[in-house]
């Protein structure tokens, strides 16, 4: 169960052929206090590279990619009422379960250290 | 303290009337709980909004340089004039015969407004800007589909637009493509060529830009949107620089808008309302929605008219305001006013280039941007922390944090109204503030301190929203 | 010269000279010389002494009726002096959109009672700070509800003026909108509603009381949209919500209305207000500003303008909607107005709208040709259906300075009366009808 990290800073953790997805602590940081995540809905598709949701700071709102292709099988309800768990705890805080089909490009830990320095 | 805290059960600020007739009781269903209205007497609703005045702050009350907001002066003349009975106890379905004043001022309205644009018909009904640009798309969305060409399902928007532009576009159905900015702050005309094809409906722009700067190239930037097949549409938010100097019209636009309560003066009533008339060229004139006022094209046909975007005619009260202003400025006036306005910005421009770094340090028109980053980089003072500083000088803030290209952006309009000594205050307070960043800069972090209230959570208000008084 | 640019020559020369250019024109240099235009064609200025004269000489062109029997979408209520005192002070006037909460207190405040008192009108628990007017408040409810599906259902009958703007609306975002006639009694034909309703049905939008001055079946309607999958979305008049069953207890999701009868002149039909509320659940899809309480970073209570990333200027092509300026001075007449009429004032006013009604509706109906064109009970506009509202007997009344009904075809007329109207008029005005001619 390694998190893993895409390059839009979102992390993966597998558990079988399902895996949770969130932001990285970066992110987070840079996106400044979140006050809502706009979930989507279980049941749907997403794909590698597109934006599946996304998070409203005060003054902006970003968009969250997905780092894998599959369905989405759970959200993680808890946020609606309380967006600030991603900047609180941000590996704890997912945002949808997946049901996985295919993996993109991801860095381990390390790796993504090393990324964001740049 | 709210009004409802002031309520006193059996306590009432009106009578009316004994009822003079029967009393007639409802076989409708009634409503279960009474409305919590507030139960004051008069003196106590005139104190409270007399206090909570106290507490706004509007053009009369100090430097308003809010860049693309025109915050000018609001001559009372217009106010009194709009308030006369002949124009606010008009009924809006009174018989035409009845209302000839109002329809005489609505023509004579529509025309000099179309001299003014080098538009030939104009529709006077949208309610503001954004109104106004979801008009104009509707026009250019109606005459494609007058052609049957249906292929054409984008609109090109600059990357330094206003948001409203990018929106109002997506309200019509459309899909925006973002066309960079060039180093000079003006569209870049290598990518608008790349991005411009047979799908493209047409083009927003603002001229001068949100930036502040008369685009050079607007002659070839219209011209390769029209070879394409598609149509320009002007924003005039910011026509305040130009007005009777060019005309959008002659600049190769086909249709455009006004903000009556940026350019002709009207006041902004702490958000609203405006008003955001359309003109357009003759070729799209039958598109407008109905009714149409002033001279009309040859071959105009309502029949194909958009339809309604408001109910009645607009907002007939702003544009009484505006008819009396342009009365007032008249042809030399309205020129006048347009470059004192660009005088007066870069005046300020020339007095503060020293302290500030200018996102683009060239003449402008009626505003510039300057960008902080520097600064920030520098002191940790950023844009906010400036401008949350002007406030204890009395001075409302420039626009911050737009145009979003540029970095901790504070974007300053000072106005043709405004007289040279209000800008050297202006210049004086910025310099001091720019001081205290450098050997103080924990001050400008903890401002404003003068106000009634400090800087207010805005993480908890989006957080836990609390949009109503809990009773 | 302008009189409003306070330049003077000696000003002006030592700017220019600042800027580092001989003549104002020099500050155009950027745009291309074929371009400038040389004069507009437009008259030369005047002084403000004439501009009043002569816009004093345009308004005494319209008439200006003493009692006003019309209403169809603008009403003429009795406005307290104190209104337009307050609202007219500079402060409220000039300001600006609240964006520096430290300094704005004062509007925002003022906005955050108008939600309120928007919401205890309608029962909705959520308001926004206005919308342009009852027109595109529809179009804007439509597009709060087409997130899925496509189509909007207009059902009986609704202010044509209403229904014209959201046809705009929805013709701008390709969303399908259907009409459906109200049935002989002029009411929402519920049968009608149930075929017109499909999967693809987003929203059911009904007006009380309606366009003909009926009072509807809400609750019915809002039941049949339900039972359908679409929301519904009730247009109220908010003298009428004082008294009638509200639009949350009748099932609605959003409610919206035309707020000029809450303190604002006819105006030749604007400047009004768009009144939108909605269900709490749907507060992230309603357009435009909201202003929300919070605290300052000393604890105090202070109001902002919240939820912020929903709008244009943060969210551009994904906002749901592209408003920014709105009708503030209007939702800041109609919070003065609530505060001055009060619960009781308010109470009165509906009182005297419907009771005034009814009696000018009796005694016409009691001249032989009168009659109400249905038989539904009404709040405080009815339709007539007679051969005897002639041009002359129109003529008759605009000479004594009244405003009779609003035709609608060579029969029908509607008929507004509000607490303005005193019995005495309202008997001229049948004497009148019984001259005839």
């Amino acid at each position: 169960m390694e998190i893993k990290f895409s390059k839009s800073h979102e992390w993966v953790k597998a558990e079988g052929n399902k895996a949770k997805i969130g932001l990285s602590d970066y992110a987070q940081n840079e996106l400044g206090d979140l006050v809502y995540v706009n979930l989507p809905e279980v049941g749907s598709k997403v794909e590698i590279g597109t934006a599946f949701t996304d998070v409203e700071s005060v003054k902006a709102v970003s968009e969250v990619f997905s780092p894998v292709t599959g369905t989405v099988v759970a959200v993680n309800e808890e946020l609606t009422d309380a967006p600030e768990m991603i900047n609180n705890a941000p590996y704890d805080a997912w945002i949808i379960e997946v049901e996985v089909e295919a993996y993109g490009d991801l860095m381990n830990e390390k790796e993504y250290e090393e990324f964001c320095k740049q | 303290m709210l009004i409802f805290e002031k309520s006193q059960q059996g306590r009432t600020a009106i009578t009316l009337d004994k009822l003079d007739v029967p009393a007639y009781t409802l076989k409708a269903e009634k409503r279960e709980q009474e409305a919590r209205l507030p139960e004051v007497s008069e003196i106590d609703v005139v104190r409270h909004y007399t206090a909570l005045s106290k507490k706004a702050h509007g053009v009369d009350d100090g430097f308003y340089p809010l860049g693309s907001c025109t915050m000018k002066y609001n001559p009372r003349i217009n106010e009194k004039i709009s308030g006369f009975d002949g124009f606010t106890k008009i009924h809006p379905l009174q018989d035409k015969s009845t209302v000839k004043g109002c329809t005489e001022l609505m023509d004579t309205l529509t025309d000099r407004l179309c001299e003014i644009t080098g538009m030939d018909a104009m529709t006077l009904q949208p309610a503001a800007g954004a109104h106004g640009e979801f008009t104009g798309i509707m026009l250019i969305k109606a005459y494609h589909a007058s052609r049957k060409d249906t292929k054409r399902t984008k609109i090109i928007v600059p990357d330094s637009a206003h948001g409203t532009n990018p929106a109002s576009a997506h309200m019509c159905g459309f899909d925006i493509v973002s066309v960079p900015s060039n180093a000079e702050g003006g569209v870049d005309i290598d990518e608008l060529k790349k991005v411009v094809g047979e799908d493209t409906a047409g083009l927003m722009l603002t001229n001068p830009n949100t930036l502040g700067l008369f685009d050079k190239n607007i002659l070839k930037i219209t011209e390769i949107i029209h070879k394409a097949g598609g149509l320009c549409y002007y924003d005039g938010a910011n026509l305040n620089a130009v007005m009777g100097v060019v005309r959008p019209g002659d600049m190769g636009f086909d249709c455009m808008h006004l903000n009556i309560h940026k350019t002709f003066s009207t006041p902004h009533g702490g958000g609203g309302p405006g008003a955001g008339p359309v003109g357009c060229k003759a070729f799209l004139a039958s598109f407008l929605p109905v009714p149409v006022y002033g001279t009309l094209p040859k071959g105009y046909n309502a029949k194909k008219s958009i339809g309604k975007v408001k109910t009645f005619y607009g907002n007939f009260s702003v544009l009484v305001r505006g008819a009396a202003y342009i009365d007032t400025l008249g042809a030399e006036g309205i020129k006048d006013a347009a470059q004192k306005a660009v005088l007066n910005a870069n005046y300020l421009l020339s007095q503060l280039k020293g302290d500030y770094d200018v996102a683009y340090d060239r003449i402008c028109m009626h505003e510039f941007v300057l960008t902080l980053q520097g600064l920030k980089d520098e002191t940790g003072v950023s844009a906010m922390d400036i401008a949350k500083g002007m406030l204890d000088w009395g001075m409302h803030p420039p626009t911050m944090y737009f145009p979003l290209i540029v970095h901790e952006a504070l974007m300053l309009e000072p106005t043709e109204t405004e007289t040279k000594e209000t800008l050297d205050q202006a210049v004086e307070v910025l310099k001091t503030l720019k001081k205290q960043a450098v050997e103080n800069p924990e001050i400008l972090h903890d401002s404003p301190r003068k106000t009634i209230i400090g800087r207010v959570d805005e993480v908890r208000a989006a957080r836990q929203p609390i949009l109503k008084y809990q009773f | 010269m302008s009189i409003y640019t306070p330049h003077t020559d000696k000003d002006l020369a030592e700017m220019l000279a600042a800027v580092g250019v001989k003549k104002l024109d020099d500050l155009y240099a950027d745009a291309p010389k074929g371009l400038k235009v040389d004069k507009i064609n437009i008259p030369e200025g005047k002084s403000q002494m004439l501009v009043e004269k002569d816009f004093a000489a345009m308004a005494g062109k319209n008439k200006i009726y003493d009692t006003i029997l019309r209403g169809c979408g603008a009403y003429d209520h009795y406005i307290p002096a104190a209104v337009t005192a307050l609202v007219n002070r500079s402060e409220f006037v000039t300001a600006y959109t609240p964006y520096q909460p430290e300094i704005s207190q004062g509007v925002l405040q003022c906005i955050f009672e108008y939600q309120t008192m928007m919401c205890e009108l309608s029962g909705m628990e959520v308001s926004n700070a206005s919308v342009y007017d009852v027109g595109t408040a529809v179009g804007e409810a439509i597009k709060m509800c087409t997130e899925r599906k496509n189509k909007a259902v207009i059902v009986g009958a609704v202010n044509p003026q209403t229904a014209a703007v959201a046809k705009t609306y929805c013709n701008a975002g390709n969303e399908k909108l259907v009409q459906v006639a109200p049935d002989k009694n002029g009411l929402v034909d519920i049968k009608a509603l149930e075929a017109a309703i499909d999967d693809d049905t987003a929203c059911v939008i009904a007006q009380c009381p309606n366009y003909f001055g009926l009072i509807e079946d809400m609750t019915k309607i809002a039941e049949t949209a339900h039972a359908k999958g679409a929301k519904f979305v009730y247009i109220f008049n908010p003298v009428a919500a004082t008294v009638l069953k509200t639009p949350k207890e009748c099932g609605a999701d959003i409610a919206v209305a035309e707020g000029q009868p809450l303190g604002m002149p006819l105006s030749y039909g604007g400047a009004y207000l768009g009144i939108l509320t909605c269900d709490a659940k749907m507060s992230r899809r309603m357009p435009g500003r909201v202003v929300g309480q919070t605290v300052d970073k000393n604890g105090k209570t202070a109001y902002v303008l919240t939820l912020q990333a929903r709008e244009q200027h943060i969210r551009r092509e994904k906002a749901l909607s592209s408003i920014c300026s709105n009708q503030a001075l209007c939702a800041t007449t109609a919070v003065v107005y609530l505060a001055m009429m009060g619960k009781t004032g308010m109470k009165q006013v509906a009182e005297a709208c419907v009771s005034k009604a009814h009696y000018l509706a009796k005694q016409l109906t009691a001249i032989d040709g009168v009659k109400l064109k249905y038989k539904g009970e009404f709040f405080h506009e009815f339709t007539l259906e007679t051969e005897k509202y002639t041009k002359a007997v129109e003529r008759k009344l605009d000479k004594m300075g009244i405003l009779g009904g609003y035709k609608v075809n060579a029969t029908d007329s509607i008929w507004c009366v509000t607490e303005k109207a005193s019995r005495e008029v309202l008997d001229q005005v049948v004497a009148v009808f019984k001259e005839g001619k």
